[in-house]
């Protein structure tokens, strides 16, 4: 630091959103007397290109090489201003940002205060900014391959277009089939096309694209690194059938001695499985897999004399000796698409749904309609009493979402249409029933959704304004308790089929994956994108992006959107081929350091070790920084008992002037 | 203490977390006591505990430290260790005879932004019961 600190201060009004609570004037002239400053300036919008211009033309003009923006968060404009002061010479990170908008104009009202306040940041950057260190970023290379995790339809696409580009790809399914959710339809909303009939192309595809390795039945274990350079561990768990014998014929299942026991995860619990099973006809991989909660031999250890499936499978593909699989591999980018739960409508009690066989939700009716469903498409339910084909119908929509009482306030933005579909569906199935769509409000906002929402009501379904407060048995009837809020009429609604509209939910399990990559939640829970408007697929983890509804509730369409968008973005650095990796990492004082490993031990990373120099003429131990693994969290730095290590942009002298600035400041 | 006294709270914010759920109180347009000055830091494990000194030292009469839910950090630990220093620091203040209550540490996420606005209010309405912060004020020395 032998030139002297030159520092430009500029002030942005953000059009009238920090004008209109900050006199920005007030706080350029206050500027121009701290330390070091040579200019002070404001103007509309800083980010925009005149407001960059204006900086570049200071730099050059007045020889800055420090400047300060003072306007919104760091997190929203800081890579903008680091570009353009490098562009006019500067290094990017002569650079301090003073967060006025959305920490101070934002969130005050008296304007006197609010101008004290910036006055305060102002002086605590220009504290700061004197003292910074020119950093260079370095650049490492990218491993030309991405990670998906989850293989429904967004997992499906994201790694189809990956692989298409030319890149490896990973696609880990947790459960024996690629396929998801939208396997599970039978019609899509609002073009009816058959939901198996466009799926099913792309399972195959992904399954048999040379890029693509499909890990199904598979756990991601362990991930670490950094983008760019993800080490990836993953867990194949045992199917007990040999994959490459395995021909999928069925024998197996046909003569399994708990044969059709068991109830089918893919038919929703309303069709039966044997322990050894392909989950659906069309399942991909087709390679039948056996279950351990429900296998005889591998719960019991006995099975008959021989277990029946290991005599007549003609492939000898039965291995009850397979143990789990452990595979390493390394990647550049991570997309998680591990998508959503369906509410569990037993949580609310009022409905029924645990006590009466003739409530169900909207995903096993999506199997009732089914041709490959378990009564091969035809609408039959149980009333308590004989199999009938249900007359009286009543959906009832918003269960699970858009409830405080049970934690969703959000809106799950498919029920609408697929109740609207269903409703069609029995129609086609059951000209004479009557049927009826309790709802709140209609929300058809997509492309064709009004159309169809308009078609389904001129097809003779009636749509009743009210949020139905009981469902009761009375006789072989159900009876809807609900007020009609158009007509303010109360009505009991004795129906023989209840179907319940539920909501899409964050997966039970997403906990794991957000540990896995450091990922946080929004507050409908479900996973947080880096910015809800300009980077909806990006994440706060810099190499993970987000595809599908494990992002938010969202229709097949926007899933596929999304997917696409998170595999063009997961794109830039393996068709780069390097990546940026930050300079802001650690750095260790060789002469004060006193080797005793305290960082050593406090950083999670491994990014410090214990090396032996000769410091004049004595062999001593100190700590040193690897900085391609060191991600400048600076624990190890508060942890040092002789401050020896630090953080770059983020050390002591660099800050204990912010802290002055702030106190001495009243 | 003067009626008008109001109370200077420096506060160190992870930037994961914490700084950008204070991010999100101000896109929500949630209001709350422009008493609080935000000191970014990149964790909350960051903070030296001689920071909390530091700053009540220069003058400031409360210090918030908040970061990521425990479990969620950013770096997998740094709040845990920050928890621990904090702790220990809370514990030797009490010892030394500052007021508790001016210090205090949060875990806000990114999402939470109402949660900063009550973070905030408790933080500065504690403070303002403490009082003016006179006790480390360096000693005027006459040569």
């Amino acid at each position: 630091m032998t030139e002297k600190p030159k520092v430009g201060v500029y002030v942005c009004h953000c059009g009238i959103n920090i004008s209109a609570t900050v006199d920005v004037e007030t706080v350029a002239d206050y500027a121009l007397k701290l330390p070091n400053v040579e200019v002070a300036r404001t103007y509309s919008y800083m980010c925009s290109d005149p407001g960059q211009v204006l900086i570049k033309n200071d730099i050059k003009e007045h020889g800055l090489n420090r400047v300060i923006v003072a306007s919104c968060s760091p997190r929203m404009h800081e890579p903008t201003f680091r570009k353009a002061i490098q562009e006019a010479g500067l290094n990017p990170y002569y650079l301090e940002m003073a967060n006025i908008r959305e920490q101070c104009s934002w969130v005050h009202e008296d304007m006197e205060e609010a101008t004290a306040k910036s006055k305060k940041l102002v002086a605590a950057a220009v504290a700061k900014v004197r003292l910074l260190e020119a950093l260079e970023s370095k650049e490492v290379d990218a491993e030309p391959a991405a990670l998906v995790i989850g293989a429904g339809i967004a997992g499906i696409q994201a790694a189809l277009d990956i692989a298409d580009a030319g890149f490896k790809v990973f696609l880990v399914e947790k459960t024996p089939s690629v396929g998801g959710r939208m396997a599970q339809l039978d019609k899509t909303f609002p073009t009816l096309d058959c939901s198996a009939c466009i799926l099913t192309p792309k399972m195959v595809d992904c399954a048999s694209h040379p890029n693509i390795e499909l890990l199904s039945y598979s756990e991601v274990e362990e991930i670490g690194g950094y983008i760019g350079n993800f080490d990836v561990k993953v867990r194949k768990k045992a199917r007990y059938v040999d994959f490459d014998k395995c021909t999928g014929c069925g024998d197996c299942a046909a003569e399994c001695r708990v044969k059709d026991r068991f109830p089918s995860e893919f038919d929703q619990g309303m069709g039966k499985r044997s322990a050894i099973y392909l989950p659906f006809p069309q399942a991909v991989p087709a390679k039948y897999t056996i279950d351990p909660e429900s296998c005889l031999y591998l719960t019991k250890g006995k099975c008959g004399k021989n277990p029946k499936c290991q005599e007549v499978c003609k492939a000898e593909a039965i291995n009850f000796d397979q143990e789990d699989e452990i595979v390493e591999f390394k990647v550049g980018a991570v997309i998680v698409a591990t998508g959503f739960d369906p509410f569990d409508a037993s949580r609310k009690p009022e409905y029924g749904y645990a006590d009466y066989p003739n409530v169900i939700t909207g995903m096993e009716m999506e199997r009732l309609v089914s041709a490959s469903g378990p009564t091969g498409g035809k609408v039959t339910v149980f009333n308590g009493e004989e199999e009938i084909e249900p007359k009286e119908i009543a959906f009832i929509k918003c269960v699970g979402s858009r409830d405080a009482s049970v934690g969703n306030e959000y809106c799950s933005r498919v029920c609408c249409m697929y109740v609207a579909k269903q409703a069609h569906l029995i129609r086609d199935k059951i000209p004479d029933a009557n049927i009826r769509v309790y709802y709140i409000d209609v929300r058809a906002f997509g492309k064709g959704f009004e159309e169809f929402y308009d078609r389904v009501r001129r097809e003779n379904v009636r749509y009743i304004r009210g949020n139905p407060s009981e469902i009761f048995k009375r006789g072989n009837k159900l009876v809807v308790k609900v007020e009609d809020t158009l007509t303010a009429t109360p009505l009991e609604d004795e129906v023989d089929l209840v179907v319940l509209g539920v909501g899409l939910e964050p997966r039970a399990d997403m906990r794991e994956i957000m540990d896995l990559l450091r990922l946080s939640q929004s507050p409908d829970k479900f996973f947080l994108e880096a910015h809800p408007k300009l980077r909806p697929v990006d994440t706060a983890t810099e190499g993970v992006f987000l595809a599908g509804c494990c992002q938010g509730p969202k229709d097949i369409p926007d899933t596929v959107a999304q997917a696409k968008g998170a595999a063009s973005s997961a794109m830039i650095p393996l068709a780069r081929g390097k990546v940026m990796i930050s300079a802001q990492v650690a750095e260790v004082n060789e002469a004060t350091c006193r080797g005793c490993g305290f960082c050593v031990n406090i950083c999670p990373y491994t990014a410090v070790e214990l090396v032996t120099i000769n410091r004049f003429g004595h062999e001593v131990e100190v700590a040193r920084v690897n900085e391609a693994l060191c991600k400048g969290c600076g624990s190890c730095s508060a942890g040092c008992l002789s401050d020896s290590i630090q953080p770059k942009s983020f050390r002591d002298y660099q800050i204990l002037p912010q802290i002055a600035a702030l106190g001495v400041l009243k | 203490m003067s009626a008008n006294y109001e109370p200077n709270i420096v506060a160190f914010l992870c930037n994961w977390c914490s700084y950008a759920g204070a991010d999100l109180a101000g896109t929500s347009r949630v209001h709350y006591p422009a008493n609080i000055q935000v000191i970014r830091v990149m964790c909350s494990g960051r903070v030296n505990p001689l920071y909390v000194m530091n700053a009540l030292q220069q003058g400031a009469d409360g210090v918030l430290i908040s970061g990521c839910h425990p479990g969620d950090c950013h770096y997998m630990e740094g709040n845990f260790y920050a928890r621990r220093r904090m702790g220990m620091l809370k514990d030797l203040m009490e010892f030394v005879g500052v007021d508790p209550k001016r210090f205090h540490m949060s875990w806000v996420s990114a999402s939470e932004g109402h949660k900063w606005k009550e973070v905030v209010e408790k933080t500065v309405e504690d403070a303002r019961e403490a009082g003016p912060f006179e006790g480390f004020r360096r000693r005027q020395i006459d040569w």
